[in-house]
């Protein structure tokens, strides 16, 4: 049993029969889920088993692919995200969420880390902030001396690194992470890792994975989709030693996916 | 049998291009030498720097007076007058297409779009004449029946669509992910476009910009018909002007004899207005060169 999930045991995202089409395909089903507050999720499974259209449904993402259609609820805090009451602009500060591949706007360094807290109305100190956010993401030491270079400057690794930078800076209560170290060597991957564990003890992390001693690493929870379904959820350990669904078993030790 | 039928038609397509490139190329060049020939003759008789400082354009009504910028005067008129209404509301139409619009409306909006880009511009004259001047002397009776402002309103609609449609393929270049990495920091759709959009574009957009100031300075028809054919350095935009272009056809239209200093003036206003053009687009083909390599 992890620590952080028997101390603090309250719910703070949960979907209930979620369903998301694209058109008339159906690419998530019915899945229900409970993450608790300052844990890591991983969402496991095979490619196009739909983890990364789950994963944008719950900060509504799916808003802006004009044939997606989300059915059932997401509570987050107790409300339902898709209730008219709730502003996804002012829900996306606070749900944030890494890319599969990185995408720093094509502005400096600091701009790119700057922006999202300024339209947000953040009005502490900038500099510190830039500091503290690309310290985290293991930036800082490769780019302090040209913080006001272009970030399409940077490779891939440090762009990436830059963009969870930057969705630290916010400050978000979760954050969702389709798989952020794609593009990572060795090295920051590990970095990326360590600023998991750390994150954790304050934020929420929904991570996509497809790199089974990552998920068993870090997570507290896995959830294993197939073929836009659920198939087993619970404890990392568990799942990872003895899972009671065979599908599970085959994919996690690599007989298929 | 049939390899011999295939090399026939590669040689003759081939051909075909090689003589269409030809006929681009040397009619260019005729071009040039025509203009070059004629105003070489016209500054024999008339000092360059007269011509280019002075201020009185008279060619037709003695004393024969030729300082070019008086029609200079028309022409920015005109450009300035057009580039400042099309350019931003180029821009929000750009905005608003790749933003906001949902893919009905584009598809309703686009082909209108077009439309408007293929009216003839004598058309867009008659407009002028017949709605916007009244329009504007319905609020003012003083302003003449042809004045710069109606002919730069009409040439800001006729550019309208191509800044419009140059903006809106600039913002349709930037990657979606740039800007679902915007909306995933509670941005709005104002401050994405404000922020990442515009930012990210600007060059394309300024690059727009100088193409449309081009085809402004381009523009005949349309402002022969709504701005008069009076040529004066003047401030007042409500009054009669006569714009580079407008001349050379007062000229040809045949109000000079063929061969006199009238006649061969039009060449060396034309020689202007071309180096003008050219300028404008080497600029405006840079810019969009350098944003090519910049925007991914
Ligand atoms: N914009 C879209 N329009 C239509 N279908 C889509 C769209 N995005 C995803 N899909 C489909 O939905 C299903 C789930 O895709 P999704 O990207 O969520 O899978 P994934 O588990 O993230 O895969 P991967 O591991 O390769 O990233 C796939 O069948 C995919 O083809
Ligand atoms: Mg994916």
């Amino acid at each position: 049993m992890s620590a952080s999930a028997s101390e603090n045991s309250e719910i703070i995202l949960e979907t209930k029969d979620l369903n998301v089409f694209y058109g008339d395909k159906q690419a998530i089903h019915s899945v229900n889920m409970q993450v608790k507050k300052g844990t890591v999720a991983a969402l496991i499974g095979p490619s196009g088993c739909g983890k990364s259209t789950f994963l944008r449904s719950l900060n509504r993402m799916n808003d802006f692919v004009s044939t997606a259609r989300v059915d059932g609820k997401v509570f987050y805090q107790g409300k339902n995200l898709y209730s008219k009451k709730v502003d996804p602009v002012e829900l996306r500060s606070q749900i944030g969420m890494v890319f599969q591949k990185p995408n720093p706007f094509p502005k400096s360094i600091y701009k790119n880390i700057t922006w999202g807290p300024k339209i947000n109305g953040f009005t502490g100190d900038m500099d510190l902030l830039v500091e503290k956010s690309l310290k985290r993401a293991a930036l800082w030491g490769e780019v302090k001396d040209r913080l006001h270079d272009s970030a399409f400057d940077l490779s891939g690794g440090q762009q990436q690194r830059l963009c969870i930078a930057r969705t630290i800076a916010m400050n978000p209560d979760v954050i969702l992470m389709d798989e952020p170290c794609s593009a990572l060597d060795p090295r920051s991957t590990q970095a990326i890792e360590d600023l998991i564990t750390e994150l954790k003890r304050r934020y929420t992390i929904i991570i996509v994975t497809h790199n089974m001693q990552q998920a068993g690493r870090i997570s507290d929870e896995t959830y294993f989709f197939h073929e836009g379904n659920l198939i087993e959820s619970g404890d990392t350990k568990q799942i990872f030693t003895k899972p009671s669904v065979q599908m599970t078993e085959d994919y996690i030790t690599g007989r298929f996916g | 049998m049939k390899n011999i039928k295939n090399l026939f038609i590669e040689k003759s397509i081939h051909l075909f291009l090689l003589i269409s490139v030809s006929i681009t190329i040397l009619t260019t060049l005729a071009v040039i030498v025509l203009l070059g020939k004629e105003s070489i003759a016209f500054f024999s008789e008339v000092s360059i720097i007269s011509f280019l400082f002075g201020t009185n354009w008279s060619p037709l009504i003695e004393p024969q007076s030729f300082g070019v910028l008086p029609l200079v005067c028309g022409t920015m008129w005109i450009v300035f007058g057009s580039v400042i209404f099309a350019v931003p509301v180029g821009l929000l139409v750009a905005v608003y297409l790749s933003e906001y619009a949902s893919d009905k409306v584009k598809s309703f909006l686009k082909p209108i779009l077009e439309l408007l880009a293929g009216i003839p511009t004598v058309v867009y004259g008659y407009f002028a004449l017949t709605f916007i001047t009244p329009l504007m002397k319905w609020f003012n009776p003083e302003i003449e029946v042809f004045n710069a402002a109606s002919g730069a309103i009409v040439v800001g609609i006729m550019i309208l669509p191509m800044i419009a449609s140059l903006c809106d393929d600039a913002f349709s270049a930037v990657p979606s992910s740039i800007k679902q990495g915007g909306y995933a920091l509670g941005a709005n759709t104002f401050e994405v476009i404000k922020d990442i959009l515009i930012p990210a574009t600007k060059s394309r957009i300024g690059a727009a910009t100088v193409l449309a100031v081009s085809r402004a300075i381009g523009e005949t028809m349309a402002v022969t018909l709504a701005a008069g054919a009076t040529a004066r350095l003047t401030g007042d935009p409500f009054g009669s002007i006569q714009t580079m272009t407008a001349y050379i056809v007062q000229v040809t239209m045949g109000d000079a004899p063929a061969g006199g200093v009238e006649y061969l003036s039009s060449f060396a206003v034309g020689t202007l207005l071309f180096l003008m053009t050219l300028v404008m687009n080497i600029i405006g083909n840079q810019w969009v060169f350098k944003s090519r390599i910049r925007v991914v």
